[in-house]
């Protein structure tokens, strides 16, 4: 097998592809790196030079408008220009390959790539292609992973609980499709959280999840007992009538998040949600609205994790 | 004409026969002896002299995917990888599933005068899984045995029927035992590795839930069925099962599935995009012990030329099969030694073991068999590079891998076919 396709030479994160495999050291270092950046986000100016000159295309073969602007905004706050290219109306379309595509835009004099696609793996076949001082950073592939997210959970986590040796996770809902749950588990683990557990039914949890490191439950209340940190999954619209689930209805009954059953988890207890929310599927209003809820703050730290990604692998 | 091949290490897995010793061959057939000078004298000390290779799965893409591969191409890389005889599966664009087809497809190979082709018939129109192919048509044009290649039937009735019709007349099924409903949408094991590479998986249980309905039909219809690429150590387990009751069912793996595991597919590699699936490493393990022990009766190279923009996709997206006729002796070698067989039962799976499956007489070296033979260099070591491949698929998951063993010469019906440069 070849070496990490994420670093360079030295070790250094040259792409960002997945949070698997990526030393601890890395990931603390992303984590410190974002620590002033959530303080830019506060001043009146609120740019930094970081990335003056630098281009980065936001390329997105699968549509998304939250993490798109995130990067967006993250980009433009490095000072860097940002072209968005909404590639699954443009070039796919007209059956250009992936590959055809990243060479015509990297004639552009990209920088950096930052890649969602609905294929697993897509950013580690563009990472194999591009030029050495072009970065890739994935933003979403199919169901493997969501670095980025992930590590604004982690950073939204080390923010609120500071010591990630002495917590328990739980992630609730559909970690089957889940690229967020993917990143979010290799994260916490590596950063030596002991206890991270997976709650759902049978059909909605992938083969062998165990391997990763988590003990599944599926009682949602035995699996949210004294936990730290709740993290609920979005539903897809598309999966909630058919053969994985019978309805909305009966899968918020057993799994969604309502105050009874987060009572069960520590007093202090912090929800977490990647975005978009089905409230009243996967998580109660009063839940989302209320005062265990750190959903909000989770986007805004988005930006600070992002800039910190980008000003790691591209900064001049 | 008269062939003498003087001074080779003669090894014959029909017989076991492993020694130096002179093979000479008169009108394209191996005979005891003769008594005038030959006409051709090929030196083959320090080579192994065996039997040609038969592979029963080997895509030749004609007709219709030519830009892919063409019949010359694959033609070539067959004799160059010491491959006298294979078997091609239906689906070809369009299938195999018409007389005409099959004749003109036969016609091209004998044409090109390299290795024997038998094409594997359609068991069903476009291999749509609805109506039956007219096998005995098709059986008088050539075919050798029916099959669905990767489109197992989904209606099981339509199978039962297709086995009741097939076992009529005596022809052969080769089926792949794959669950079409469980198979949908998978592009990899459903395991530790899918889970965490986020592919959509395919479980072991839709291999071995279509072997249970197939040895159940093979015991209502009595039809004689070849099940193709097993891929699990459940499904091992089954034949083995099923060959001590005495149902007349063989079986082959892909000589990927004998090296390879769901580690193998790294970081996305889509050379490991295969059909079915690359599986757990205690799958492999069985399937290679199984093919040691007998239970799998012979191996196959599932040849399948996939140009490289097919392949410089996304692993799901990316199209599955590898490149594998210049590859299976060397992989057999390399399994042999593995197992720590003797030569002529290394080559057995390739040889006598697929001659047994395919009917012929062929892979033996022995009076009055036909004159198919290899000569290789066992010791030879080669690295594995595009450009050391004559099949227009460079697709190989062993790009890179040095391997041991290169063929010199090949000669089909007595006749020199490939000669290494």
């Amino acid at each position: 097998m070849p070496g990490n396709p994420q670093l360079n030479a030295n070790g250094e994160l040259q792409h960002l592809l997945s949070i698997e495999g990526l030393p601890r050291e890395i990931l603390t270092q992303i984590l410190d790196t974002a620590e002033p950046f959530a303080g830019v986000t506060e001043r009146e100016v609120k740019k930094v030079p970081l990335l003056r000159g630098k281009s980065v295309f936001n390329l997105f073969f699968e549509a998304s408008t939250r993490t798109r602007t995130t990067f967006e905004i993250a980009a433009k706050r490095l000072s860097a220009d940002v072209i968005n290219l909404n590639v699954s109306v443009s070039s796919q379309s007209k059956g250009e390959s992936l590959l055809d595509t990243v060479a015509n835009l990297s004639a552009m004099q990209a920088d950096v790539f930052v890649v969602r696609h609905g294929s697993s793996g897509a950013p580690y076949l563009i990472a194999r292609h591009v030029k050495p001082h072009e970065h890739v950073i994935n933003a979403g592939d199919g169901r493997h992973a969501h670095p980025t997210q992930g590590l604004l959970d982690l950073y939204t986590i080390r923010h609120y609980k500071k010591d990630f040796t002495r917590l328990t996770v739980a992630i609730v809902g559909d970690v089957l499709h889940s690229r967020v749950a993917r990143s979010l588990i290799h994260g916490l683990t590596t950063l030596g959280v002991p206890e991270v557990r997976v709650i759902g039914p049978q059909t909605l949890l992938p083969a062998g999840v165990e391997s990763l490191g988590v003990h599944v439950f599926h009682d949602m209340r035995a699996g949210l007992k004294d936990c730290d940190v709740v993290v609920m999954l979005r539903l897809q619209n598309e999966r909630m009538n058919g053969a994985l689930l019978p309805s909305a209805q009966e899968y918020f009954k057993h799994y969604g998040l309502t105050a009874a059953k987060l009572a069960l988890a520590k007093p202090d207890a912090i929800v977490m949600h990647p975005g978009p929310m089905n409230r009243g599927i996967e998580i109660d209003s009063s839940v989302a609205d209320g005062p265990h809820s750190v959903i909000l703050p989770q986007v805004t730290f988005g930006i600070a994790v992002r800039m910190a990604v980008m000003s790691i692998v591209a900064g001049n | 004409m008269n062939l003498l091949i003087k001074g080779g290490r003669v090894v014959d897995p029909a017989s076991g026969r492993d020694e130096v010793g002179d093979v000479f061959v008169s009108d394209g057939h191996v005979v005891e002896s003769f008594r005038e000078k030959p006409q051709k004298t090929i030196d083959a000390k320090g080579l192994v002299v065996a039997p040609g290779l038969i592979d029963l799965s080997a895509r030749l893409r004609e007709p219709g995917y030519e830009y892919k591969a063409t019949l010359e191409s694959e033609m070539d890389a067959a004799v160059a990888g010491g491959v006298t005889s294979l078997a091609c599966p239906p689906d070809t664009d369009p299938p195999l599933d018409e007389p005409g087809l099959v004749d003109m497809l036969r016609r091209r190979a004998k044409a090109l005068a390299r290795a024997r082709v038998y094409p594997v018939g359609a068991l069903t129109v476009k291999l749509a899984g609805e109506r039956l192919t007219e096998m005995a048509e098709l059986a008088e044009a050539g075919c050798v045995a029916f099959s669905q290649a990767n489109a197992p039937v989904a209606n099981t009735q339509v199978l039962w029927h297709a086995m009741q019709y097939a076992a009529t007349f005596g022809f052969p099924v080769w089926l792949r035992a794959e669950d079409r409903s469980l198979a949908h949408g998978g592009v990899a094991h459903d395991g530790e590795v899918a889970t965490r590479l986020g592919l959509p998986g395919i479980p072991a249980f839709a291999e071995t839930i279509a072997l249970g309905t197939l040895l159940q039909l093979v015991r209502a219809t009595g039809s004689r069925v070849h099940v193709c690429r097993l891929s699990t150590a459940v499904a091992v387990e089954m034949i083995r099962a099923a060959k001590k009751e005495g149902l007349p069912v063989s079986c082959d793996v892909g000589i990927h599935h004998v090296h390879l595991s769901e580690m193998d597919l790294g970081y996305y590699d889509s050379h490991c995009r295969l059909e079915p699936p690359l599986r757990s490493q205690r799958d492999r393990e069985a399937l290679a012990a199984g093919l040691a022990d007998g239970t799998v009766d012979c191996a196959v190279s599932d040849h399948t030329p996939v140009d490289e923009d097919q392949k410089q996709m996304p692993f799901a997206e990316a199209e599955p099969g590898a490149t594998g006729l210049e590859l299976l002796l060397p992989l057999m070698l390399k399994w042999g030694a593995q197992k720590k067989l003797p030569l002529a039962k290394a080559l057995a799976p390739v040889t006598s073991g697929a001659a047994r499956i395919l009917g012929v007489q062929s892979g033996r070296i022995e009076a009055g068999a036909p004159a198919d033979l290899v000569l290789f260099d066992a010791g030879q070591s080669w690295r594995v590079a595009p450009e050391m491949l004559r099949s227009q698929g460079k697709n190989t998951p062993f790009l890179g891998y040095e391997l041991a063993g290169r063929v010199r010469t090949t000669i089909v019906a007595g006749n020199v076919v490939y000669e290494h440069p």
